[in-house]
């Protein structure tokens, strides 16, 4: 069960012809693949489009009742892989993953996708990962639609037209025999409104009747020659119809007059960013009604020569607006224009950043410049005069306000792995550690700063390969269960096991894909309906041939995990040496746990919760504690004492009692501030009785003491 | 260019329509229910017959991370309004912040401005990491981020609105939305607020509680004062309690104290019921005998300066931790009760107790006579059978009788506590400490305050304990290069604070480096 459950938002799905249907982005792409008689869909999470993901697998009755196969991918190559379903059968197919890294994992199956063409329509929905929120390296995803000559939807970032998009690429593909991806940006995943809906349609021709009747065809193969042919019929009939179906079809947008001496061209998804800026300008109505000519390309690959030839035409000056570098588009147009002997000015990257996402600061001052530029009696006379604006001086926070980078949750069962490897550092020295893809990433940040690498998912351990041959110290790497599934057992295990590694490989298994948002994978331990689980990580290491594996089922017990990795790092043991440990992820445990256990308590069961404390009067505020977790329930508070010069540290309601202070203090040998309580609820009358005997006993102690000597009591 | 218009082209007048568009940002921390907040406030826009728009940047939404979201609405007309999907700089209506820092970043990122922005924040922290890790205090300054909301905010509302959603058994987010409420930034009533709570169906009542809470205190213009005006240490707080004899002692004690000049009585108060908790009475003249034949020494034109420090440092070097004392403090009435007050555990429940200790041989050779404790410590085979016999980590449960009698002994112990290895370790560490800043309070006063002052370093339990020594005692021998030039309590202050900077002592080195340097010069510039 992933985190966030959309089981009520999927009854929305169901809504009819002419119904209003409102709600997130990510819901609206869902309905539109059901309007559109999608046949089968599938892909791999990982925000932004994680809940894309969740939404299919909460709607998997729908879908199936619908007659539409749902697959939860086990990478972005199956998912792009499984769209070969659309080569020869008249079945419209959708994946979705994100941008850019699961294009460049899923490009393989991409470029022969693409290469062999299509039948049915097959769109790709890419959640671009640009910008502010973010997890991943800044590039855009554009490049594989050119290199691949997969057409490119960049729809306006509202629910109407991203639903239209969905259509018109289903549309688009099927007329071009070409797959499509259809790009949507972070904000627009998340982005609520509403569109008025058509009726869900059942697939005319299943994935059923395909196995029911089966077709191949050798010209659609990827082997010599028919891949030559494949290559020129890109170029020379693909390409060319798809320009004829995108103006035919008005896939791209005008909007202001015809006539003007300046015009924006722009990505579909920078659209709303652009009025934005032009409302502030005073250039545009509340509505979006501009004096500008706008050119809205929704299709941004390919582009159409004659239209936009034909937008420039009579006018002086050009602004692209397009986020991110290269400046793909831009080049292109200023090709085009070049071709066609245009004197007009072009401009984009000279007005606006070659890098970085286009905020709403960029995008004013980018716009402020063209005009200024360009047409500046457009521009209030405010703005004309420089420096006109007083801004009051504020104070510098920069020195102030701390960096908070994503970390581990609360009660997170990685914490102690990585406390138990920083002890071990500190006990025999810093090693070579490589980082994976995923939440125990978060370890190379402070506190822990443990692995200095990150080269993709499930390629932790393959990217201490040039390492594997040993010497003093062995290097260690880290490998998530998601990234084990998706990548790592072949290109990491199996890879140290054939080159006969010496290194140590930490597998990190918390029952779910945890940082794409607690997704089942087949190492999971809950029982799923319609997806296999309970496949032991530990089973699939040795089945590769890995025969030094410990298996850790506790991961809080630090003292244990220390001594095997020690034993792991001294062992004499040849080829890699793999740990796996293995706890529950907290946050999907106390999604679970927590409303059964408030129910047991209501019916009356014994229930014990636990959870640490500080004593405050014994902690000296070194904070050696923190430096080992992290943890956010486990904080500071000043005391009202004018001997303490330093915080002290303090746990808050928000302890999950994981274990991990008593555990750390105890193996790290640190101080004897932290307690541990457990409240007992419904305790049976004989543990009652018992409690209150040596409550009474030990009561009686204390007072003895108390009276024989001078105490301060708080007033 | 502009010349070669073929048609007029002209700016129309600004859409009147464009000031009803109000733009809320809210900046939260992982996990603080901001999608919950941002669900709700959409859905009062609805109510109130509003177009709106909701963005967010989920990724990190989950993991403690900084996160942001987006909401626009402007009064619903018969065509849809083109809504931004971020916030911009310089235009903001309403800026909520769930926490004091994430109000600072929100006013660093400019979406905090005097002309439009009202700025409803939690005065609450939830620390970074950063300022958690650090050996010292590194705490960042909530005053800093007020002072500058003071300017950048048209509106600013300040409460603690964490605090105050606990206290009724709800989060922050309800708080948030009831202050949001109760700001009349939104032309909405109270009832539409309310009603989207209720229609969101889970936790409503507590949430209704949170949300009237925070609505009060925000249309009341509740604000709070910085910290400075809040605290007011005192040593008068807690009232001594005992038999009358040993009241009428500490009495006598408690004069000697109050007898001291003004600026050292108040700590001297403080320092003395420190150590008397420690140990007892006697304990506590032994204290002021040290403190008073100091400030028989010490200078009034100086404010007593190094008599106050003194009376502080004296009184936490007195009070050291050891095994008695944490048995003493874990065994208390008193603490029992500051649990049960913090865990706060229902009716009808019981609570367990466990305690963390893991005892070295230092520990409990520390704990044994000084002569038969310096034997044993200075024989490594002897160390190392205690520690195979005790070294590991003791986990006791202390609601249990035996466990708590283990401690309850151990804390009863103290009384011997004189006559132990640890006792004498620490008095000869503090004598040595106290004359050495003698020393140089002879020949530089500053100097002589500032090395009482580095007995800070000192602080933790077994290996931190040991790394604070180690700290203080390279800190001690940078003052010695030290001693003698003009800004030597200067460079000492700053040795401090770095060795308080980070754990591994990498800027202490550094600032050592620098003194080391300078000392060298100076050396040379004497020989030439």
């Amino acid at each position: 069960m992933a985190e966030r459950s959309f089981a009520k938002e999927v009854q929305k799905l169901k809504i009819g012809e002419g119904e209003t249907f409102s709600g997130e982005g990510i819901l609206a792409l869902t309905k539109a693949l059901l309007e559109a008689g999608v046949g089968y869909v599938g892909g791999y999470q990982g925000a932004p489009i994680s809940h894309l993901m969740d939404v299919l697998a909460d709607a998997e009755e729908i879908l199936s009742e619908l007659g539409v196969r749902y697959e939860a991918n086990a990478s972005e190559a199956a998912a792009a892989a499984m769209l070969a379903a659309s080569v020869h059968y008249p079945i419209r197919g959708a994946v979705t993953f994100k941008g850019a890294v699961g294009v460049n994992v899923a490009s393989d199956a991409l470029a022969n996708l693409s290469s062999s063409g299509v039948t049915g329509g097959a769109l790709v929905i890419i959640g671009e990962d640009y910008g502010e929120g973010s997890s991943i390296m800044q590039e855009r995803s554009h490049a594989f639609a050119m290199k691949s000559q997969m057409w490119l939807l960049d729809p306006r970032p509202n629910l109407p037209s991203i639903v239209q998009s969905v259509h018109q690429g289903f549309e688009l593909s099927e007329a071009t025999n070409t797959p499509v991806m259809l790009m949507v940006r972070i904000r627009s995943c998340h982005v609520t409104g509403s569109f008025i809906a058509r009726a869900n349609k059942r697939p005319p021709f299943t994935v059923k009747d395909a196995l029911a009747n089966p077709r191949s065809d050798y010209a659609r193969v990827v082997l010599p020659p028919m891949s030559y042919l494949q290559e020129h019929d890109k170029i020379d009939n693909r390409w060319p119809a798809a320009q004829a179906h995108i103006r035919e079809h008005g896939l791209n947008e005008f909007f202001g007059p015809q006539d003007a001496p300046i015009g924006i061209v722009m990505q579909g998804g920078m659209y709303n960013g652009v009025i934005r800026a032009l409302q502030r300008l005073g250039l545009a109505d509340i509505h979006g009604e501009t004096e500008i000519p706008l050119y809205v390309l929704n299709v941004t690959y390919p582009l159409v020569n004659d239209e936009f030839l034909e937008f420039c035409e009579g006018k002086s000056s050009v602004l692209v607006v397009e986020e991110g570098q290269p400046e793909f588009i831009e080049q292109a147009l200023g090709s085009m224009l070049f071709r066609a002997g245009s004197d007009i000015k072009l401009h984009g990257k000279d007005m606006l950043p070659m890098a970085g996402e286009y905020t709403g600061q960029v995008m004013l001052d980018g716009l402020e410049a063209f005009l200024k530029k360009a047409a500046p009696g457009l521009l209030p006379a405010r703005l004309r005069a420089p420096n006109s604006e007083e801004k009051p001086a504020l104070p510098d926070l920069s020195g102030t306000v701390p960096i908070r980078p994503p970390g581990f949750c609360t009660g997170c069962p990685e914490r102690p792995i990585f406390a138990a490897i920083k002890l071990t550092e500190m006990e025999r020295g810093k090693h070579q550690i490589a980082g994976d893809i995923g939440c125990h990433l978060f370890a190379t940040l402070p506190p822990f700063e443990i692995g200095g690498s990150t080269m993709g998912y499930g390629l932790g351990p393959a990217s201490n390969a040039a390492f594997d041959g040993g010497g003093e110290k062995r290097s260690i790497s880290i490998l998530g269960d998601g990234g084990f599934w998706h990548n790592g057992l072949s290109s990491s295990i199996g890879n140290a096991v054939y080159n006969k590694s010496d290194g140590v490989i930490v597998i990190v298994d918390n029952f779910y894909s945890a940082a794409t948002g607690g997704q089942d994978i087949l190492s999971s331990r809950a029982d799923n309906p319609s997806k296999a689980t309970g496949h032991p990580i530990a089973d699939a290491v040795k089945g590769v041939g890995v025969k030094w594996v410990r298996q850790i089922d506790r991961t809080y017990d630090v003292p244990k995990m220390r001594e095997i990795l020690n034993e792991a790092l001294t062992t004499d043991h040849e080829g890699p040496k793999v740990i796996v440990a293995s706890s529950e992820c907290m946050l999907n445990k106390q999604r679970r746990e927590k409303p059964l256990m408030n129910k047991a308590i209501a019916e009356g069961r014994r229930v014990e919760k636990p959870r640490f404390g500080v004593d405050e009067d014994i902690c000296t505020g070194d904070h050696a504690c923190i430096r080992l977790s992290g943890c956010p329930s486990l904080s500071l508070k000043k005391l009202d004492d004018p001997l303490r010069d330093d915080p002290v540290a303090s746990i808050d309601q928000s302890c999950v009692g994981c274990g991990n202070c008593g555990e750390v203090a105890d193996a790290a040998v640190l101080c004897p501030s932290f307690y541990r309580t457990e409240v007992v609820h419904n305790p049976g009358w004989i543990e009652r009785k018992l409690d209150h005997a040596r409550n009474r006993v030990i009561t009686w102690l204390q007072t003895r003491r108390s009276r024989g000597r001078i105490e301060f009591v708080r007033g | 260019m502009a010349g070669k218009t073929k048609t007029a082209f002209k700016a129309k007048p600004r859409d009147p329509a464009l000031d009803h568009i109000i733009k809320l940002a809210v900046m939260a921390v992982g996990g603080q229910g901001g999608g919950v907040l941002t669900n709700w406030i959409e859905d009062t826009a609805h109510r109130n017959g509003y177009a709106v728009q909701a963005t967010s940047v989920a990724g990190v939404a989950q993991r403690t991370g900084a996160t942001i979201y987006y909401i626009e609405m402007a009064p619903a007309g018969d065509r849809p309004p083109v809504f931004s999907l971020m916030p911009a700089a310089g235009d903001v209506d309403i800026l909520i912040a769930a926490e004091m820092m994430e109000a600072g970043r929100a006013i660093m990122r400019g979406f905090v401005t005097p002309d439009r922005t009202t700025l409803i924040a939690s005065s609450h922290r939830a620390l970074a990491v950063s300022e958690k890790m650090t050996p010292g205090d590194g705490i960042a300054d909530s005053d800093e981020v007020i002072a500058a909301a003071e300017i950048a905010a048209q509106r600013f509302i300040l409460f603690d609105m964490d605090k105050m959603a606990i206290e009724v058994g709800s989060v922050i987010s309800s708080s948030l939305f009831g202050a949001l409420a109760g700001s009349g930034a939104l032309p909405f009533e109270r009832e539409t607020f309310e009603d989207a709570i209720k229609a969101s169906g889970r936790g409503v009542k507590a949430s209704l509680r949170a949300f009237a809470a925070g609505y009060d205190a925000a249309s009341n213009g509740v604000v709070e004062t910085p910290s400075e005006a809040r605290t007011e240490p005192g040593p008068t707080g807690d009232a001594p309690q005992g038999p009358d004899k040993l009241l009428n002692q500490w009495r006598g004690l408690d004069a000697r104290a109050a007898a001291m000049p003004e600026p050292v009585r108040d700590m001297a108060l403080t320092g003395l019921r420190a150590v008397v908790d420690f140990q007892d009475l006697d304990y506590g003249g032994e204290y002021l005998d040290r403190l008073e034949r100091i400030l028989a020494d010490d200078e009034a034109a100086k404010d007593y300066a190094y008599s106050r420090e003194a009376a502080k440092y004296i009184a936490k070097a007195m009070a050291y931790d050891d095994v008695f004392r944490v048995a003493d403090l874990k065994t208390r009435g008193s603490r029992f009760a500051r649990i049960r007050t913090e865990i706060n555990p229902a009716d009808g429940t019981r609570m367990k107790l466990t305690e963390f200790m893991h005892p070295r041989a230092e520990e409990i050779v520390g704990m044994m006579p000084a002569s038969l404790g310096r034997k044993l410590s200075n024989s490594e085979g002897s160390m190392r059978m205690i520690d195979r016999l005790f070294n590991r980590g003791r986990r006791l449960r202390t609601d249990r009788f035996f466990p708590f009698a283990q401690l309850y002994v151990i804390g009863g112990l103290r009384k011997y506590r004189r006559g132990t290895l640890r006792h004498a370790i620490e008095v000869e560490h503090m004598q040595n400490w106290l004359d050495l800043a003698a020393t140089y309070r002879r020949i530089d006063y500053a100097l002589g305050v500032e090395t009482l002052r580095n007995r800070r370093l000192v602080k933790g339990y077994s290996d931190t304990h040991a790394r604070g020594l180690s700290k203080f005692d390279q800190v001690m021998d940078g003052v010695a290069l030290l001693a003698g030039r003009e800004d030597a309590a200067h460079w000492c202050n700053l040795l401090r604070e770095a060795a308080l900077a980070d754990e591994k002592g990498e800027q202490l080195e550094g600032a050592l480096k620098t003194v080391r340097s300078f000392a060298d010069g100076s050396a040379a510039a004497a020989h030439n």
